[in-house]
């Protein structure tokens, strides 16, 4: 499509006006639910109604843009550029939380403990407070309720071996698609949403474990905060992967891509690649050591 | 469905409103963000003059504390997210695809949505002021356990800080990808324009650290609402993590309001010197050098919080690291400058006050850096003159100087060149009697954010206040001559400035709606 000395621009749109509104009635909406207002769920549940049209709206537009061959090497670069670039924000965001597991159990949890300067708040604010890790008590307050941790060995063992699997699995399938082999694309494609799928119903079984028979929930001190917000985000993470897999397995089972063109597939692909990654630290940090 | 865009001619576009709510044209996108920052200049100013008239006298006299403690919350919230982010980034909307010979930002939808995003969050975050319990009073810091106890506010602040943080993220990374794939053949890193270079890196800033904001807010929101830790001390956490959380973001986020300052410098210098740039290389070096320590300093905003003695040794040295390539940067300025051909139009003299001031600002900053005097200054009022220093007559001077700079080439006209330069000697003057006099009460002791204040520190509270309502009523006289530069004016020339170079200055002026329809020849 590059002809020589052009360029591409596309025209206006109106989906990113229609993803700002759907955006900001989520949020008004969810600010009203936590104010206590229960109107507020309505407007929370139009606001995502919204951002489910927009993307299903916004994501066909490009992908029919692509199929007709608009988009010429060029696009295809910024494209690129725009998922990377993506990607290295999400390692941000996750490593805001990791930062905040580690300097807990490196500053705040000793310091509560006693050790150098902490000493004067352990013995005058919890001289009883003794600092473990995994912390079995509700932080030297005792806030919440008596709980268990959870251990490596059981779920997040297997489940650790799913997600490296289904890597496996995606770059089998990545071969296939450079090689024009359309059936082990689909197959390959196909064992991975699975692994996905699996992955996400031991986290959901993992979850109902620690509510019900740990007692473990995001109000059980330090160890509960960074344990659900560190393995929350990443389900959600890996739920949205799982989500765009789907969509690139229904792209090949119709037919898209080719060796040359399938940016759709690499990105996800490389999205794949990072939830996996976090979970490794996740598994190695959070429920190992 | 789109079509594509081969005709070199083509300047077709939705008309009316729709025009600019569907656009893709980084130009349009480009005017939205400057005017956008412009309204909400003025609202952060409106607040600014709250401030300054409660603090006019001591005493209480025109606000209840809560909503003066609103008032400087919400101040710093406007002009930093509001103002000198958006103002930036629609200068890098406008002038990057043109600086590097593209014919349009990398993603334009996505850079229609990024624009998009903030007047959305600015709503929520300013409808907060008439809600049960007030707008945010625990400072834009959002230090809990503080932020905490605001009222129904609270969600809102927050998801209104995700929503601007989603903007300046997908901003960013337009303005990396457009910076990496968009560039004319021949143009190569090395020969792009300052302003691109600095605008490359306060990009990469911004995706690595608002990601970091939005984990760190959305920790808050878990600890108010979900029961979560992290900031409670009674459940395991420490309210002082939130610190190095904020600060490791918002030290980065200094520089993004910074750096690409220095580039709209380093471009105006050259041109009215009529001398290239002294040390081109090693300004973009020094701008590296300086992105790469914003990471490693954070801790100097916490001093007196009871960081181990290590920590407080190696930030204040790290910090005062900071200086060598900052002054390399004003070396090179200065160098410039140095036997050139000067003229002194608007947009230089805005360009010059800036390396004076800023520079004032930078060794207020120095002062800062010495652990044993932080504990002296913390939380004092020279901290606030150091940060207004660097921040009004620094970043806010630089983009008043691209305004005054480029305007002749967006709008075709040039601007009132006399009344340009009375707003320049009226700002400075004003912005000096509002600050200068904050170093001597704070290093006095009178602390920040309090509405009133002990009887020694009124005579400079009121030669503060009058600075403050001077400043802003001159800045009508920036609007007035920004509108009458659009309507009209006398032509300006494509090169418009007898020593500019670059590729911006060899288009029409205004260039057409997309700027290359083919890659420029670059020598």
């Amino acid at each position: 499509m590059s002809e020589s000395g052009s360029y591409y621009v596309p025209h206006g749109s109106k989906w990113p006006i229609i993803a700002t509104i759907g955006v900001c009635t989520s949020m008004v909406g969810g600010s009203s639910l936590l104010n206590g207002n229960d109107i507020g769920k309505y407007i929370l549940a139009i606001g995502i109604a919204m951002v489910i049209f927009m993307i299903v709206g916004w994501f066909n537009t490009v992908i029919c843009e692509s199929e007709q061959g608009m988009y010429d090497e060029q696009v295809d670069s910024s494209f690129r550029w725009g998922m990377i670039w993506f990607i290295f924000s999400e390692v941000m965001f996750f490593a805001a939380f990791f930062g905040a597991l580690f300097y807990v159990r490196t500053y705040s949890l000793p310091w509560l403990g006693g050790e150098g300067a902490g000493i004067a708040t352990n013995t005058f604010l919890w001289p009883e407070f003794e600092n473990v890790w995994p912390l079995t008590a509700n932080g030297p307050g005792e806030i919440g309720g008596a709980f268990k941790t959870m251990g490596a060995w059981g779920l997040p063992a297997l489940n650790t071996a799913i997600l490296l699997t289904s890597g496996v699995t995606l770059t089998w399938a990545h071969h296939a698609l450079k090689e024009m082999k359309r059936i082990q694309l689909i197959i390959g494609l196909a064992l991975t949403v699975a692994l996905g799928a699996i992955f996400m119903y031991f986290q959901a079984l993992e979850y109902g474990h620690a509510f019900n028979d740990l007692n473990l929930n995001m109000g059980s001190g330090i160890y509960g905060s960074t344990f659900f917000m560190l393995t929350g985000f990443h389900g959600f993470h890996v739920t949205i992967g799982t989500i765009m897999l789907l969509v690139v397995l229904g792209r090949s089972i119709y037919g898209h891509f080719n060796p040359k063109n399938h940016f759709a597939f690499e990105a996800v692909a490389w999205y794949w690649h990072f939830v996996d990654v976090v979970w490794l630290g996740l598994f190695i940090f959070v429920y190992w050591i | 469905m789109s079509s594509v865009v081969k005709d070199t001619h083509h300047d077709e576009h939705p008309s009316g409103i729709m025009r600019w709510i569907t656009t893709t044209n980084h130009k349009d996108i480009g005017t939205l963000y400057l005017w956008f920052a412009m309204i909400m200049f003025f609202i952060g100013g409106l607040m600014a003059l709250v401030i300054r008239s409660e603090l006019f006298q001591p005493g209480l006299q025109f606000v209840d504390p809560q909503f003066f403690n609103s008032m400087t919350t919400m101040h710093a919230l406007v002009m930093i997210f509001g103002v000198v982010m958006p103002a930036f980034t629609g200068l890098a909307n406008w002038m990057i695809p043109i600086m590097v010979g593209g014919p349009d930002m990398a993603l334009p939808r996505m850079n229609n949505w990024s624009f998009w995003i903030m007047p959305f969050a600015f709503s929520m975050l300013l409808s907060t002021l008439w809600m049960d319990g007030g707008a945010p009073a625990g400072g834009w810091t959002l230090y809990p356990p503080l932020s905490l106890q605001t009222g129904d506010a609270f969600p809102f602040l927050i998801f209104a800080i995700h929503f601007m943080g989603l903007s300046s993220i997908m901003g960013a990374i337009n303005i990396v990808a457009t910076i990496l794939n968009m560039r004319a053949p021949g143009m190569t890193l090395m020969k792009m324009p300052l302003f691109v270079w600095t605008w490359l890196i306060t990009a990469f800033l911004l995706i690595a650290v608002m990601p970091v904001l939005a984990g760190g807010v959305t920790m808050l929101l878990t600890d108010k609402y979900f029961g979560t830790s992290f900031f409670n001390a009674a459940g395991g956490g420490d309210p002082v993590m939130f610190q190095h959380i904020f600060w490791f973001f918002g030290h980065p986020e200094v520089y993004i309001l910074i750096l690409p300052s220095f580039g709209v410098v380093s471009a105006i210098i050259p041109t009215f010197a009529r001398k290239p740039l002294f040390g081109y290389a090693s300004m973009v070096y020094a701008t590296a050098s300086i992105a790469f320590l914003s990471f490693i300093v954070w801790a100097h905003h916490m001093f007196t919080v009871g960081m181990p003695l290590a920590g407080e040794v190696f930030f204040m040295f790290a910090t005062m690291l900071i200086a060598v390539p900052t002054g390399v940067k004003v070396f090179n300025w200065v160098t410039t400058m140095w036997k050139g051909a000067m003229t002194f139009e608007t947009p230089m003299l805005f360009a010059i006050g800036f390396i004076v001031m800023f520079t004032i600002g930078g060794f207020s900053g120095l002062m800062l850096a010495i652990t044993p005097a932080d504990f002296q200054y913390h939380d004092t009022y020279f901290v606030v003159a150091h940060f207004h220093y660097v921040l009004v007559p620094g970043s806010i001077f630089a983009i008043m100087a691209a305004c005054y700079f480029w305007l002749p080439k967006w709008t075709g006209n040039m601007y009132p060149e006399t009344l340009g330069k009375v707003h320049f000697w009226l700002s400075t003057f004003f912005v000096n009697l509002t600050f200068f006099p904050m170093h001597f009460v704070g290093l006095a002791g009178m602390p920040r954010r309090i509405p009133d204040y002990s009887l020694q520190f009124a005579d400079y509270n009121m030669i503060a206040s009058i600075g403050a309502f001077g400043f802003g009523f001159a800045q009508i006289i920036f609007l007035y001559i920004i509108i009458k530069t659009i309507k009209g004016g006398s032509k300006a020339t494509d090169q418009v400035w007898e020593g500019a170079e670059g590729l911006e200055w060899t288009l029409p002026s205004p260039p057409p709606y997309h700027s290359f329809s083919t890659p420029p020849v670059i020598k």
